[in-house]
This record gives C-alpha cells, sequence and structure tokens, in this order.
C-alpha cells in the first residue's frame, strides 16, 4: 500500500489530455483524498504537447512531486518527454496506436494499450481518454465504480448510452491492462482514504469566489492568461446578485472601468497578468492619489513583454509595490493556497474601503491554476467592513461649498461619499487636490495631502500578515517565499530537517506595507536565510535587505525558466549552504 | 426643483477669456436643470487637457481622472448607480487620439451615457501641438511643415461605429447646444456629441469667424431625416462634417442596460454585500 500518487497525463494539445486528468482527479477528490494538479501547456490551441501531472495523497500536499508513478501516453513525444520522471518501478501506459518505444535509460515497463482500438471499437475514438483512465484503475487496483458518479455528471446530459458507453470503455481499459499486468509487477494500490468531502479548486477559482464572497458585484477585464477563469467565473454567476462583467476593449479600459464602478459605490474588480499589470499602472495612480477603492488581481506569468504566457514566474512583485509613476499607499496581498486566495480577496475589498487605496492581490501562475485539495471554506470568516463610507444624511453645506471628501485626519482616513448622496458634493481629480479636491499646487497643501495618504497605511490591520512555521528558537536556515513556492517550501523542509538542519519557513502573505516586525526576529535567530522565488533578481530577497537588514545571511534561490520549484530543488540548494 | 444656477459651483475657470469651452459649461448647467436633475445625481466626469477641467466648474459630482480614460470611467459610474446622470467630457485629443479605442467600444457597447467633446482641432494645455481633427496642411509647433496626416471624421466614425445618438453643435449657439445636450441626456442608450469650441490662443484657423462662415444647420438641409443613417452619412461627406445639429438618432436599439441579462434594477451601489449562507454552500459545492 502507498500513501501517494504520482500520475501524468500527456498527449497532443486538443486531444481531450485536460478532460482525463479532470475525470481522474475530481472521481479521486471525492473519496477523500488530496490531491494537486499541474498542467503544462503552450499558447496555442491545437497541437503541441500538454500533460497534466496528478497527485494523489492521503495528506495535504500542494506542489508537485519530484518523481512519477504512472506515465499515461497519447504519443512518442510525451514518453521522449517526461519518462526521465519515471522511477525504477515506474509505469507507462501508452496509446498502441503509435507503436511506442521503450527509452533505453530507463527501467520504468512500458505498456502498450490500444486505447484508441478499444475506443472505436465501443462506438468513438474520443473515448480513448476513458480506456486510459481504466488502465490507470488496474495499476491501482481500483474499484472503476468510483467514476460512475463523474461520467454521469459529464456525459449525463447527452443520454444514458453515452453514460454507459464511457463506463463501458473505462471497464475494457481495466481489463486489458489487468491482463497484462504480469505477477512481478508491483501494484500501485492507495491506503483508504478518509472520504470526507472537500473543493477541489484552481486558484482563479478561490479569487473569483472570494470577490462574490467579498460583496465584489462588478468587473471589468479583458481576457489574458492566466487570469481569465476569474471574469469567466464571474460573468456566470455575478447576473444571479445583479451585478455584471464587462469584457472591456483593452486593459486600461478595465481597470477605469472599476475605478469609476468603485467611485460611485460599488465593489469592483479588475483582474489581469504582467502585460496588463503594465498597462494598468497608470490608472493604479490614479485610484491611489483620488483615494479611490480598487482592487486588482495579477496572475504572474513569466515576463517580460509576452515572456512566457503559460508559464509559471514570479517577477511582478517589484513592479506591484513600485509600479505608477510618483508614489501612493498601495496594499500587496500575495496568498500562498487556494484557501488564502479565497479569503485574501475577500478581504482586499475591506481593506480597499478601509485604505481608500488600490489593493493588489498577487497570484501566480502555479497557483492560480493549480488545482489543489481546498478543506472546506469558512464562510463566517468573511466580513464585509466598508470603512469611512458616510451612510447617514450630510448637513447643508453653505455657499455652495464641497463635502471635504479629501478632510486631513489623524488617520489619514477621510470621509468618502459617493454620487447620488445630497451635501456630499465634492471634486475628485488626479491632479493634487485640497481637501474638497479643488486642485491645488501649494507647498503646504502638498504635504498635507502626501502625509495624509501615507498616513493611511502606516498601521494596516491584516490578519496573519506572515504564515510561519518556525519550531525552532534558533534555526540553522530561515526559509522565505511567497505565493506557491509554499508546497514545494514545506516538503523540502521535512527532508532538511531529516538531515539534521533546524529550519524555520516564513511564507509573506501581507507583501507589502512589508511586515517587518513579523520577519524580524525569525531572521535575527536564523543562522542563514534562503529566499526561495522564481524570478532571475531575487525581488523578495532584495525587499527583505531593504526592510529588515540583514544582508548577510541572505542567500537568493532562484528559478526562472518557466517550471515551477520541486521539493529536492530547494532541499538540494538549501543543503548547499552548509 | 433646481435651476441652473444650481450648477454653479465657486470655482473660477482657468480657460482662456473667449474659450469656447465657457459656453459648454453653462449649456451643461442649462440642460441639466432643464432635465429637472438635481445636481447630486449629475456626475460628470472629464479627460485631462483644458476641457479636461471642466468636472470641476460644475456643481455636480465630478471626476477629473487621466488623460483619454474618461470614458472607461464614466461608464464604470453609471454601472454602479443607473440612476445618475452620467456625462463624461473632454477634448479632441483626449476622445479622438489617446481615448479613440474607448471612444468607439463606447459607441458600440451603448451605455446610457452622454459624451460630450470639446473639439478645438488643437492641442491647448501642451500649447499647441497638432490635433487628430487638425486639418492636413494645419501648421503647430509640432508640424511645422503642416499636418500631413488626414484628419478624423468623428461624426461619420460614429456612425460606422453603430452609434445611436451623433450630434454636433457650435459653442456660440447657447440655445441649439443646450437642446441637444438635453436630447443626449434623455437618450437611452450613448450619445456623442462633438463641439466645436475654438481655441482663441493656439488655432488662428478654425476661429469663432472661420466657423459661421464654414457650418451648415441641419435644419436648414431641406428634406434632412435624422433616422436616416444613409443620409446622415450623406450629408456629412457632403459637408466635409462641418454640420450641426441632430444627425443622427436610433431611438429603437436598447441600451446596454436594458439588454444585460441579472443587472439589477435599482442602484448596483445600494445592493446588499452580504451573500447568505445558503447561497455560498451552493457556490461552494460546485467544487466537490
Amino acid at each position: 500500500m502507498i500513501n501517494q500518487l504520482s500520475w501524468k497525463v500527456g498527449g497532443q494539445q486538443g486531444e481531450g489530455i485536460e478532460s482525463t486528468g479532470e475525470i481522474f482527479s475530481i472521481a479521486l477528490n471525492r473519496l477523500g483524498y488530496y490531491l494537486y494538479g499541474y498542467r503544462h501547456f503552450s499558447s496555442r490551441i491545437k497541437g503541441g504537447h500538454t500533460n497534466n501531472k496528478i497527485r494523489v495523497s492521503t495528506s495535504q500536499v500542494r506542489s508537485i512531486s519530484d518523481d512519477l508513478d504512472i506515465l499515461v501516453a497519447f504519443d512518442q513525444e510525451t514518453i521522449d518527454l517526461n519518462y526521465k520522471e519515471l522511477h525504477d518501478k515506474g509505469i507507462m501506459i501508452a496509446d498502441a496506436k503509435f507503436d511506442p518505444k521503450q527509452p533505453e535509460d530507463t527501467n520504468a515497463a512500458l505498456f502498450a494499450v490500444p486505447f484508441t482500438e478499444i475506443a472505436t471499437e465501443l462506438g468513438t475514438s474520443l473515448m480513448k481518454n476513458m480506456v486510459a483512465v481504466g488502465a490507470t484503475c488496474a495499476v491501482l487496483n481500483l474499484d472503476i465504480k468510483v467514476f460512475e458518479e463523474v461520467v454521469q455528471e459529464i456525459f449525463g446530459r447527452k443520454g444514458q448510452q453515452v453514460v454507459d458507453k464511457n463506463m463501458e470503455a473505462i471497464q475494457a481499459g481495466f481489463d486489458f491492462m489487468k491482463e497484462k499486468l504480469s505477477d512481478d509487477v508491483e501494484l500501485m494500490e492507495l491506503e483508504k482514504a478518509d472520504g470526507l468531502k472537500r473543493l477541489f479548486m484552481i486558484g482563479n477559482d478561490a479569487i473569483a469566489l472570494g470577490a462574490l464572497a467579498g460583496g465584489c458585484r462588478f468587473m471589468a477585464a479583458y481576457p489574458i492568461t492566466p487570469a481569465s477563469e476569474i471574469m469567466e467565473y464571474l460573468i456566470k454567476k455575478l447576473p444571479a446578485l445583479g451585478g455584471s462583467v464587462i469584457q472591456t476593449e483593452d486593459e486600461i479600459a478595465a481597470v477605469t472601468m472599476a475605478i469609476g464602478a468603485n467611485y460611485a459605490g460599488v465593489r469592483a474588480l479588475t483582474a489581469s497578468a504582467g502585460p496588463g499589470l503594465s498597462l494598468k499602472m497608470e490608472a493604479i495612480g490614479l485610484s491611489g492619489i483620488t483615494e479611490t477603492p480598487l482592487v486588482i488581481v495579477d496572475t504572474q506569468r513569466g515576463g517580460p513583454s509576452t515572456g512566457l504566457p503559460t508559464k509559471q514566474e514570479q517577477s511582478d512583485l517589484m513592479a506591484m509595490i513600485y509600479g505608477t509613476h510618483g508614489e501612493i499607499p498601495k496594499i500587496v496581498l500575495a496568498p500562498s493556497t487556494v484557501q488564502e486566495a479565497f479569503y485574501d480577496t475577500a478581504e482586499a475589498f475591506n481593506l480597499a474601503e478601509e485604505y481608500q487605496c488600490p489593493v493588489i492581490v498577487l497570484s501566480d501562475l502555479q497557483l492560480s491554476l493549480g488545482k489543489q485539495t481546498v478543506e472546506p471554506l469558512d464562510f463566517s470568516k468573511v466580513e464585509i467592513r466598508r470603512g469611512k463610507l458616510v451612510a447617514e444624511e450630510l448637513p447643508e453645506i453653505e455657499n455652495k461649498g464641497y463635502f471635504k471628501r479629501f478632510e486631513v485626519t489623524e488617520d489619514g482616513v477621510s470621509p468618502r461619499v459617493i454620487p447620488g448622496m445630497k451635501n456630499g458634493i465634492h471634486h475628485v481629480t488626479g491632479v493634487e487636490h485640497d481637501e474638497t479636491g479643488k486642485p491645488s499646487e501649494s507647498a503646504a497643501n502638498r504635504n498635507a495631502q502626501m502625509d495624509k495618504r501615507f498616513r493611511k497605511i502606516e498601521n494596516i490591520k491584516f490578519n496573519t500578515p506572515v504564515h510561519k512555521n518556525a519550531p525552532h528558537e534558533d534555526a540553522d536556515l530561515l526559509i522565505v517565499g511567497f505565493n506557491s513556492t509554499r508546497g514545494a517550501i514545506e516538503e523540502s523542509m521535512s527532508r532538511l530537517e531529516q538531515d539534521g538542519i533546524k529550519v524555520n519557513h516564513a511564507q509573506v502573505r501581507l507583501i507589502h506595507p512589508f511586515p517587518t516586525d513579523e520577519i524580524l526576529p525569525l531572521v535575527k535567530s536564523a543562522k542563514k536565510i534562503a529566499v526561495v522565488e522564481n524570478n532571475a533578481t531575487g525581488q523578495l530577497a532584495n525587499i527583505m535587505k531593504m526592510n529588515v537588514g540583514h544582508a548577510e545571511k541572505v542567500h537568493k534561490l532562484l528559478k526562472y525558466d518557466g517550471n515551477p520549484f520541486l521539493p529536492h530543488e530547494i532541499h538540494t540548494k538549501c543543503k548547499e549552504l552548509f | 426643483m433646481a435651476t441652473f444656477k444650481d450648477f454653479r459651483n465657486n470655482v473660477k475657470p482657468n480657460w482662456c477669456p473667449g474659450c469656447g469651452d465657457f459656453s459648454v459649461q453653462a449649456a451643461i448647467q442649462r440642460a441639466a436643470a432643464n432635465v429637472g436633475l438635481e445636481p447630486e445625481n449629475l456626475a460628470v466626469v472629464s479627460g485631462i487637457g483644458c476641457s479636461g477641467r471642466i468636472s470641476g466648474y460644475i456643481n455636480s459630482y465630478g471626476f477629473h481622472g487621466i488623460h483619454g480614460r474618461s470614458l472607461p470611467i464614466a461608464q464604470g459610474v453609471k454601472m454602479a448607480n443607473r440612476d445618475l446622470t452620467v456625462i463624461a467630457s473632454g477634448g479632441d485629443g483626449d476622445g479622438f487620439a489617446i481615448g479613440m479605442g474607448h471612444t468607439i467600444h463606447a459607441i458600440r457597447r451603448n451605455v446610457n451615457i452622454t459624451y460630450i467633446v470639446m473639439d478645438n482641432q488643437i492641442y491647448g494645455l501642451t500649447k499647441g501641438q497638432t490635433s487628430p481633427r487638425s486639418a492636413a496642411g494645419f501648421k503647430t509647433k509640432s508640424t511645422p511643415q503642416g499636418s500631413i496626416e488626414q484628419a478624423i471624421s468623428p461624426m461619420e466614425m460614429a456612425l460606422t461605429a453603430g452609434a445611436t445618438f451623433v450630434a454636433q453643435s457650435f459653442s456660440t449657439d447657447l440655445k441649439d447646444l443646450t437642446a441637444i445636450i438635453e436630447a443626449g441626456i434623455k437618450h437611452d442608450g450613448f450619445s456623442l456629441i462633438n463641439v466645436f469650441s475654438p481655441c482663441v490662443t493656439y488655432n488662428k484657423v478654425n476661429t469663432y469667424d472661420w466657423f459661421k462662415e464654414n457650418l451648415t444647420k441641419l435644419s436648414d438641409v431641406e428634406g434632412y431625416d435624422n433616422s436616416s443613417r444613409e443620409l446622415a452619412m450623406q450629408t456629412l461627406m457632403k459637408h466635409n462634417g462641418l454640420v450641426t445639429g441632430l444627425i443622427y438618432q436610433d431611438t429603437e436599439r436598447k441600451s446596454y442596460q436594458e439588454l444585460l441579462s441579472g443587472y439589477s434594477e435599482t442602484p448596483l451601489s445600494q445592493a446588499d454585500l452580504e451573500l447568505d449562507q445558503a447561497h455560498f454552500d451552493k457556490l461552494a459545492a460546485e467544487f466537490m
């Protein structure tokens, strides 16, 4: 019996690779296993190698596994590109149709199963994916009944006959493979899971659901990888709440429309990836100086320019903190799990209204698109707090004076009224302005308004600004990361502990303003610091040095080839520090 | 009920004496009063440039945004509160150069707002460079040999983009301009109003006198029918775009908000932000 399995299915894009992985993982998730799925794909519709690597475990996993147990291949390219991940007892199950060839330098066994032929005999070659799922079940000694429910859901609307045929295809794959498996092939039977119902979602699902829960009722966005799922989800769900999504003509329209909607009192969102964020920067400055709440999601991908549009990277960090010309108060959050993506997106809307500034929810491709099992989301933890939004009637202002929308206050936050409110009339402008919003260039006013705006974020209240796992008072090593590197860091940590290295871990969740007070004690008590990040210049490491100091301890552990960190990579590189 | 004086504030415009924009400001104030608005129910969103300052000179909610982006901001405001009257405004550089993409798409989206362009065929605030509305041969600081680019024809462009309300006016004709802005506000959909608003400082060609000489009132064009897109296009081409009046109106097509399924009939800004637990549970269950 094993408690963890790594399974990968690969082929040409557009061949149904994704749905094969989907069916396999949904069924196992419902049995109570924890799953983690990561897709390798290209920026094209059809053709090109794609694969879906799925990890199944009896405990939480949030990282791609180092190696592979089973590789399901729909073409030779899949074998050639991926067989090296297989361990010695790994198994390749390949479609007999392409006459699969066994690579020389592996002990993993190759089984040719006529996926296409069996499927065609049963009615249509489209069902070859089902045959492959069935063949996998034989290796796992898994009863194919677990797929009945999922197959029913997916094909039910096409009629019972289609459902039955697909189940037959799974059965046929199972039977064929079972026959082929000889006694000397070790079955990979998973320990029984706890059977509890959990969510299975990508980060973008959680971001979108978090937005809904957090009161977002309008979104303006432009399609882009890897952010589009957020708008696609909200397009489906917002109408039931009276809201809507506008697919705008460009990224600038998306952000400025969201600013207009927020100004007029709706919680509005925009989401994009690096190229879109670059275009939105001027408008983010407008949100800052006009103190208009705004929530922006940045799902980082490989940059610069079009860069690696379907690959993992974390290189927008500095741009998100310092981007936009001039200086504005801003909040940048970086959830590191799907759960956190949900809670942080919902909370971003509160922060945006409480501090009346742009809030960027930073994600990355691995978090946004990686699909993981999620413990039930606690909706009661989601609050709606609207800060100093004025709800009560206002007194008349004499001589057509304007409402002091930008009143200089002790905490820097001014009362906010929205259009439509009697006696609340004021002006809003991206030009430096006085307390009523009228343009003013005086030095005294400039200082008063700049100071006021920056006072707002001096004492940000944010629950758990750093996810800490710090068992050691004095650690040999502190590993620091943000966003999706968390899973790989956690796995490398336990291996380093086995090597006798005392490791603490800090995953920064509130990136800006930087939670120096939270991190400093961990930095002080560690001999060395490894900052793990998917970029080439060590952006988080540099921010650490800037805010926390102790630059001599900081080591950059970088990867920028488009692929997420694997646990063994972090393990090896951290060991090299000692 | 509010009068046009209620839409005046105590801010003195920083426009040059004689600038056409003064009349546009007065016309908006009059039109707002004439259609029965209260100042708090009007939001004026403007872009950058001399004319962009207009949102600060009207006693209403005003949002002075960034260059070329008044339209998406204004559409966002309207989507958030459908009960507000929203006017977007700016110059010809704002709307037909840096913001042209938004102009075309706002036209075809047909959100129920009014867009007033103060068209002076030049960049004034940056002290006299060519604009997309400058005629070929027009000499400016940025085109010392005379512009070698073709001027944009915004009215024809609007018609081809599927506009439902296209009008043009001249800033000295306060009565006509006020009536057109009123009609634009009342139009259920996107209304584009281009106003010839001469720059007395930097444009020595397209002056008040020049416009008086060259403009044709559509009311003087025999048999003109503003419900005919074909006639509108022909007339514009014949007069090189130099006509004033309501050029075209489509009263059949519904506005974006009317067509949008599920869109709240009450202002979205007043929506209850709390989801109930059952609704949330249903959403979460879809991921199991």
